[in-house]
């Protein structure tokens, strides 16, 4: 693997292949916070912790147990373009504020479905990205990370406050399990106000992906548990579940309910979105997001096929700026950016027949 | 408040950067938001950095600031203050949570749901923690047994408690 293979593609594992539940669930991560205890958090530490950490990170990943898991690569975030950058962001391989922070670097597994920020906010972030609902594989994956990591690395932790962490908002499990849905027919129906705010009365907390409430771009949405003290990992994954099921559900009988009460309306929108994607000459990404989420859904519905279903996310991450100039190889204005990313579209929605 | 990369639209998303303890405040429209990256990136990540939320609850929220007074100097390890802790919400090093322990309670309390940590442990340095959360859960259960007049189950958990405090005290 090489810098370029990782930010040349838009297809990480959790993009180009569907998961369970994948007509609604887009993907299931996990994020863990740890530091160590003989260095201050990135924010105060030296240029020479920051190397020293980046390399006991990669020498643990040379040992027999990591290699079961896979093949690592580290990525020191000032030896890469500033488009390559971008482009790691765009697939949320790493943070913005990864970029910010010098010395910082990320260490990927090859599939894309590990990715491991070293010297952020706090020393590592691991987080285990997988497509579709697969929250509790990506907790045992990201669960054995650790488990490798601590057998080199002396993980700040206390019995009262769990695992330390720079921020007092990820105290204890240190950990963020979040899953994100599509949930057009719950935004169609306007039921999707009450459900959102319904969630943050149990602990979770959800936001568009891009935009806010039901203006949320494409429809997409994240829902992810607030606290990370008080509960275990295991309570925290049940509670997501729960909820995760319940909105699953309510997705559900809102897509039927809409083919049932306004069956050409849907077919007329998924249709002309369809339309516009596949003839368009210039778009912007405001635009495309909520078309894909239209054929996204027609194609979930049985209205259209002929469509790969990995469409929606694949095209989402390929049409933001940075991947579209890194797809064209220098930078772009806005308007050049509107055309580039039509013809994109257009290009790849024709290799679909 | 106005766009301060394109100064056109509104600025409707406000976060803070810390960079080797500099802070910076970025005001953006939502589309130069998503120029760079931040915006989708943000949403996406949750509410993993929500330290400007944090640092604007430390320092207005009156009930907090209150059981918060905190003269307490610097942390011996790393210098960092707990003035510079209520600005931006993070703390300097492991130890920090030591020096500024008494100020934290309330804070746990009110952005945590328990200030009591029950996930997992690590297996290497949380050895003894771990036995000392599994004796936790059998002298609970020895409580419950002898409330239940279970004498003989009493008894055999007595015996494995005395084995694990032996264990802890190793
Ligand atoms: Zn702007
Ligand atoms: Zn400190």
């Amino acid at each position: 693997m090489s810098v370029d293979d990782f930010v040349s593609h838009a297809a990480s594992k959790w993009l180009s292949e569907d998961g369970p539940e994948s007509d609604i669930v887009i993907s299931s991560r996990i994020r863990i916070a740890r530091n160590v205890t003989d260095q201050a958090f990135p924010m105060l530490s030296s240029d020479e912790d920051k190397n020293r950490l980046i390399d006991a990170v990669e020498r643990a990943t040379q040992s027999e147990e990591a290699k079961a898991i896979g093949r690592f690569e580290m990525l020191r975030l000032e030896t890469l373009s500033p488009i390559d950058r971008m482009v790691l962001v765009e697939k949320h391989l790493i943070s913005p504020a990864l970029i910010q922070v010098q010395g910082g670097a990320v260490l990927l597994r090859d599939d894309e479905e590990i990715a491991i920020m070293v010297n952020e906010e706090d020393h590592l972030r691991m987080q285990c990205l997988l497509p579709g609902y697969q929250l509790d594989e990506a907790y045992r994956l990201a669960d054995r990370m650790d488990d490798l990591f601590e057998e080199t690395l002396d993980f700040a932790f206390d019995e009262q406050k769990g695992y330390l962490t720079a921020c007092p908002t990820n105290l204890g499990t240190g950990m963020r399990a979040s899953v994100m849905l599509h949930l057009p027919a719950l935004v169609w129906t306007e039921q999707i106000n009450r459900i959102l705010s319904a969630i943050t009365h149990v602990g979770l907390t959800v936001r568009g992906i891009y935009g806010e409430g039901s203006d949320a771009l494409g429809n997409l949405f994240q829902v992810s548990n607030q606290v990370t003290m008080g509960q275990s990992e295991e309570e925290i994954l049940g509670n997501l579940h729960s909820v995760v099921r319940q909105i699953i559900e309510h997705e559900r009988k809102a897509r039927s309910f809409i083919l049932q009460e306004a069956r050409t309306r849907v077919e007329d929108r998924v249709c002309r979105s369809y339309g516009i994607l596949a003839y368009a000459r210039q778009i912007d990404s405001k635009e495309s997001l909520q078309r894909l989420s239209d054929v996204r859904l027609g194609l979930d519905m049985g209205i259209i096929d002929g469509v790969s279903a990995s469409i929606l996310k694949e095209l989402m991450v390929a049409t933001q700026p940075g991947f579209l100039q890194k797809h064209n190889g220098h930078e772009m204005g806005p308007a050049e950016r509107d055309a580039r990313r039509a013809s994109l579209i257009r290009e790849r929605l024709r290799q679909q027949h | 408040m106005l766009c301060e990369e394109c100064g056109k639209n509104p600025a409707t998303v406000h976060y803070t950067e810390i960079v080797q303890g500099q802070k910076t405040e970025y005001h953006l429209c939502e589309s130069c938001a998503q120029e760079k990256g931040v915006a989708a990136y943000e949403a996406l990540a949750g509410p993993f950095s929500i330290n400007q939320l944090l640092s604007g609850l430390l320092n207005f929220d009156p009930l907090v600031k209150q059981r918060m007074e905190m003269p307490k100097s610097e942390c011996p390890n790393c210098g960092f203050t707990f003035q510079q802790f209520k600005q931006i919400g993070r703390f300097g090093c492991p130890q920090c949570y030591e020096t500024f322990d008494p100020a934290l309670d309330s804070l746990l309390k009110k952005i945590q749901s328990s200030d009591q940590h029950v996930g997992k442990v690590p297996k290497r340095s949380g050895g003894v923690v771990a036995l000392r959360r599994q004796l936790d859960d059998l002298r609970q259960e020895l409580q419950e047994r002898i409330r239940e007049e279970k004498y003989e189950e009493a008894a055999r958990l007595r015996d494995r408690i005395r084995d694990l405090e032996r264990q802890i005290k190793a």
